[in-house]
């Protein structure tokens, strides 16, 4: 009973949150924090149980982004035919991708997706017949479904937390599932897990598709909520702040990727506002100063991540339990 | 059961098994021995499929098993206990057993389960501590872990590299009186190992290697004082010592 109190009691305070904040501009960063904590759930499997690392994650965002912009403006798709193809489209490029990329090591590896997205970064603002080039495309409808149209801030705060709940809720049945068995192996060794029959370069290609599936997922829903797309937030800076989420957050915990991307999403927004208070007329590089800071801080006293923190809670209650 | 012939796998530039050439019969331990660097944990690789073989072939029941990967391998009954464990640390004692059943776990989890109790039975030292991170386990525990582990896969032909590294001798006795209760349910058995003694009282048969060749092969109450053997195997002339004395 005590064990499904918390996850309980934590979906109907995310419910009930929306009555209580009046303003849109705040609903429309939990919105964001949603999105984001969808793409680390899947980087988080990556890195946190297959143990790779992708700097690349922002091209399969901005490929489900633009899937659903594409379809929805230029082929007048409904929208959950277009955002099904936004899964389906950021999972077939990874497989491609990822077969030869995943064979390389560590630095090697991060170099590899770092390269991929940069080159689908540069696609967006050259393909200027598909993507609009930099000035993006316009007109992406709201999300429809059933006849329940997600025009407002509120309506689309309940349709991302769901898609953030569902996801959770499939992740953390996949992780103690065989196959998360097999990837926590990969993760502490791969000999080994060879070993005891393991396809190690199947599941990390496994690992790789679904975690850019959830990207793509994330990016559609992104597209349907802003109803305008343009490679901006699809570059390098959006794939590291995915990535400093994941550890921040902490790598392989349940809540990590809910807590690093709540944090670094709040605390830019934080910096943002409170930056030019301390120290007037400062500008956005003042504010990437305090943001590494506090960061640098959150890793030194707690280096396995915030979500480390609430897995000793967790483990603590458990402990009084028995 | 297992058949050999002309083996030959290197490490880059390095060949490290030259011409290797042998036969393991169905329910047979062999021992293989030598000191460091003659290629002993090479052989093991290269049956478990994780080292390319350059030249030769292994033939498993007669199905060749060249080129192929080592999950494939593991599914056609080979099941390697690597050198120093290399058990799942962060992961519990149940998670490893577990994960030596991979391939059967998604059609046979009734099966395995009771594998997992049998393997219990085994080794009653890891009783009590299923639910124990691996890695928080004496050394001696993590060697029966890992031995468990590798017959979780109900391997045909079960390799051993060097089981009794790191171990005291009283867990060393223990381990090998393991081993030769296996031998007894039939599983064939390789067993790599540098405590000489130890191997030749439990094993059926021997083979020597030096530099990536075999030297020497027969039974062991013939290599126990065999001068050549000692030289082989402990670089050095001295007489084996009575493994009654592990």
């Amino acid at each position: 009973m005590k064990k499904i109190a918390f996850p309980v009691a934590l979906i109907l305070a995310f419910a009930g949150l929306p009555l209580l904040i009046k303003s849109n501009y705040l609903l429309g960063i939990l919105i964001i924090i949603g999105l984001y904590a969808i793409i680390v759930i899947g980087l988080g499997i990556l890195m946190g149980y297959a143990g790779q690392v992708s700097f690349g994650h922002a091209a399969f965002f901005g490929i489900g982004g633009y899937t659903v912009a594409v379809l929805t403006t230029a082929c007048h798709w409904p929208s959950i035919a277009a955002l099904i193809a936004a899964l389906i489209l950021p999972g077939l490029v990874a497989a491609i991708i990822g077969g030869p990329t995943l064979k390389l090591k560590e630095l090697y590896l991060a170099l590899a997706t770092l390269a991929f997205g940069i080159l689908v970064h540069i696609l967006f603002n050259e393909l200027k017949g598909i993507t609009g080039g930099p000035s993006g495309l316009t007109g992406i409808p709201y999300f429809t479904v059933g006849g329940l149209v997600f025009d407002r801030d509120i309506r689309f705060y309940y349709l991302v937390w769901s898609a953030v709940l569902l996801v959770s809720l499939g992740v953390n049945n996949l992780i103690h599932s065989r196959v998360g068995r097999a990837m926590r192996a990969v993760r502490e060794s791969e000999h080994a897990s060879e070993s005891v029959g393991i396809d190690t370069a199947a599941l990390k290609l496994q690992a790789f598709v679904f975690s850019a599936v959830l990207a793509g997922l994330a990016g559609g829903l992104y597209a349907f909520y802003v109803t305008f797309i343009s490679p901006s937030p699809f570059g390098f800076h959006t794939s590291v702040q995915f990535v400093l989420m994941a550890v921040v957050g902490g790598l392989g915990t349940f809540w990590g990727p809910l807590l690093g991307a709540g944090l670094v999403v709040a605390l830019g927004e934080a910096l943002r506002w409170a930056t030019p208070l301390v120290i007037p007329g400062a500008g956005g590089e003042y504010q990437i100063i305090f943001f590494g800071a506090i960061l640098m801080l959150v890793m030194i006293v707690k280096p396995g991540g915030l979500g480390a923190v609430m897995d000793l809670f967790k483990k603590s209650e458990e402990g009084e339990a028995h | 059961m297992l058949e050999i012939k002309c083996l030959e796998v290197c490490h880059g530039w390095v060949q490290a098994l030259r011409g290797l050439s042998f036969q393991v019969v169905r329910g047979e331990m062999l021992a293989v021995l030598g000191l460091n660097g003659a290629g002993k944990s090479t052989l093991l690789g290269a049956l478990a499929g994780l080292y390319k073989i350059k030249k030769g072939d292994i033939l498993l029941d007669g199905e060749s098993l060249s080129g192929k990967p080592p999950h494939q391998i593991v599914k056609l009954g080979i099941s390697l206990v690597p050198e120093r464990r290399e058990i799942f640390n962060s992961l519990t004692v149940i998670d490893n057993l577990l994960l030596g059943a991979y391939h059967r776990y998604r059609y046979k989890k009734n099966e395995v389960i009771i594998d997992v109790v049998k393997i219990m039975d085994l080794f009653p030292a890891l009783r009590g501590k299923e639910n124990h991170p691996a890695g928080t386990l004496s050394g001696g525990l993590q060697q029966m872990l890992a031995i468990g582990r590798g017959l979780m896969a109900r391997p045909r032909l079960l390799l051993l590299d060097e089981p009794s590294v790191g171990l005291a001798p009283l867990v060393t006795r223990e381990i090998m009186t393991t081993l030769a209760e296996l031998k007894k349910t039939g599983v064939t058995i390789i067993l790599v190992e540098q405590n000489t003694a130890a191997a030749l009282k439990v094993a059926d048969r021997a083979l020597v290697m030096e530099r990536g060749g075999i030297v020497m092969s027969g039974k062991p109450r013939d290599m126990m004082e065999n001068s050549r053997v000692q030289q082989a195997c402990l670089g050095r002339t001295r007489a084996v010592q009575p493994a009654a004395a592990l």
